[in-house]
């Protein structure tokens, strides 16, 4: 079965993992910049980061067959300093130019502050300056809520950007509503103890329909499984969902949001 | 999609696992000597919920379990969530 991973952080996995992925059919990789585990000091360890995003991760990948694909953004747990935040933005353009990279993600919130917000804000005029799309992160847990709707907010005062776009992950029962009905694209994270299970992942798309919908597996340094799409494709078997509905979810949908980005070719 | 028998035959087993993790686990607050917590008190207001005749118990325990406030704060005083609504909130 071939599919494609949407968002995975690989700097923090093992090439033991991906050969994995590999031998579960996974085409291509895509890799959003995001909060190592620690603060970084510098705007300079952001500037090796995304080399290492641009540079190194595509060849690692590329020795299992697998295409990999890079989003770049100061993320929102390190942006609640302006003055660093804009710093690191100012070396974006530059990498801008790599051709693994997709667009601007995944920007958002973290604590819901005002100063997340004014850089989200930012990210998104950058995008729209640079005509990317977006991969948007929501806070984590009780945060969740409040944050996706200050983001839904946030971005209707831009009424230039093109919402299909635009799309909006770590969704679960009580966001994903908000999201597809403000025709923005959805994705549902598979994790272990937080954010969506495989069957309730797999309850949101009976209910709402695959339209503008992803899953991914979001693996990073934390509990993560990088193989928890193909994992939960074969629950959707098992729940009787038939070949061509789960191919459309893993493999389709993501194929039809990222090749908006002429440099996603697999 | 499967029936309700075959849901059942699929999921019943890791429901009652989950009922039961969760039984142990208040079991386990009981026997020791913890002060009261928000967590723990917002998991057992969430309960009920359970019980409701509605199909959408998972979203509005989400919503129980969710900060209730509108605002973006004046700055982050954690970096990481814990679960649950701090009642300072």
């Amino acid at each position: 079965m071939k599919y494609i991973e949407p968002h995975a952080h690989m700097v923090s996995r093992t090439t033991d993992d991906y050969e994995k992925l590999a031998l579960a059919g996974c085409q291509a990789v895509c890799e959003p910049a995001f909060w190592a585990g620690f603060d970084r000091s510098s705007a300079q360890g952001f500037h090796d980061y995304f080399r290492q995003l641009t540079e190194y991760e595509p060849q690692r990948a590329a020795k299992f067959g697998i295409k990999h694909f890079s989003w770049l953004c100061i993320n929102p747990k390190e942006a609640d300093d302006p003055g660093f935040a804009r710093e690191v933005m100012s070396l974006i353009p530059e990498f801008l130019k790599a051709p693994n990279v997709l667009g601007i993600g995944e920007i958002g919130l973290n604590k819901n502050t005002r100063n997340e917000l004014t850089i989200f804000e930012e990210h998104v005029q950058l995008a729209l300056d640079h005509k990317l799309p977006v991969l948007i992160h929501t806070p984590h847990l009780e945060d969740k809520l409040k944050g996706t709707r200050l983001i839904l907010d946030s971005l209707a005062n831009f009424p230039q950007l093109n919402r299909s776009q635009v799309i909006i992950d770590h969704v679960e029962e009580h966001t994903v509503s908000q999201v597809l009905d403000a025709g923005y694209w959805a994705g549902m994270t598979l994790y272990p103890h937080s954010k969506c299970s495989l069957d309730r992942a797999i309850d949101i798309l009976e209910v709402h329909g695959p339209d503008r919908l992803w899953m991914n597996s979001a693996c990073d340094w934390g509990i993560s499984d990088p193989l928890a799409v193909p994992k939960c494709a074969l629950r959707m078997k098992a729940r009787g969902h038939d070949p061509a509905a789960i191919e459309r979810v893993i493999h389709q949908n993501p194929v039809d949001f990222l090749s908006q980005s002429p440099r996603f070719v697999i | 999609m499967p029936g309700k028998s075959e849901l059942l035959n699929l999921q019943f087993i890791e429901a009652r696992h989950s009922l039961v993790e969760l039984a142990a686990f208040l079991d386990r607050f009981d026997r020791h000597e913890v002060p009261s917590d928000f967590r723990l008190e917002a998991l057992k207001n969430a309960l009920p919920i359970l019980l409701e005749n509605h199909p959408d118990r998972a979203r509005k325990i989400l919503e129980s379990l969710s900060d209730p406030s509108s605002e973006p704060i004046p700055h982050a005083t954690t970096q990481g969530a814990a679960g649950a609504p701090r009642p300072d909130l």
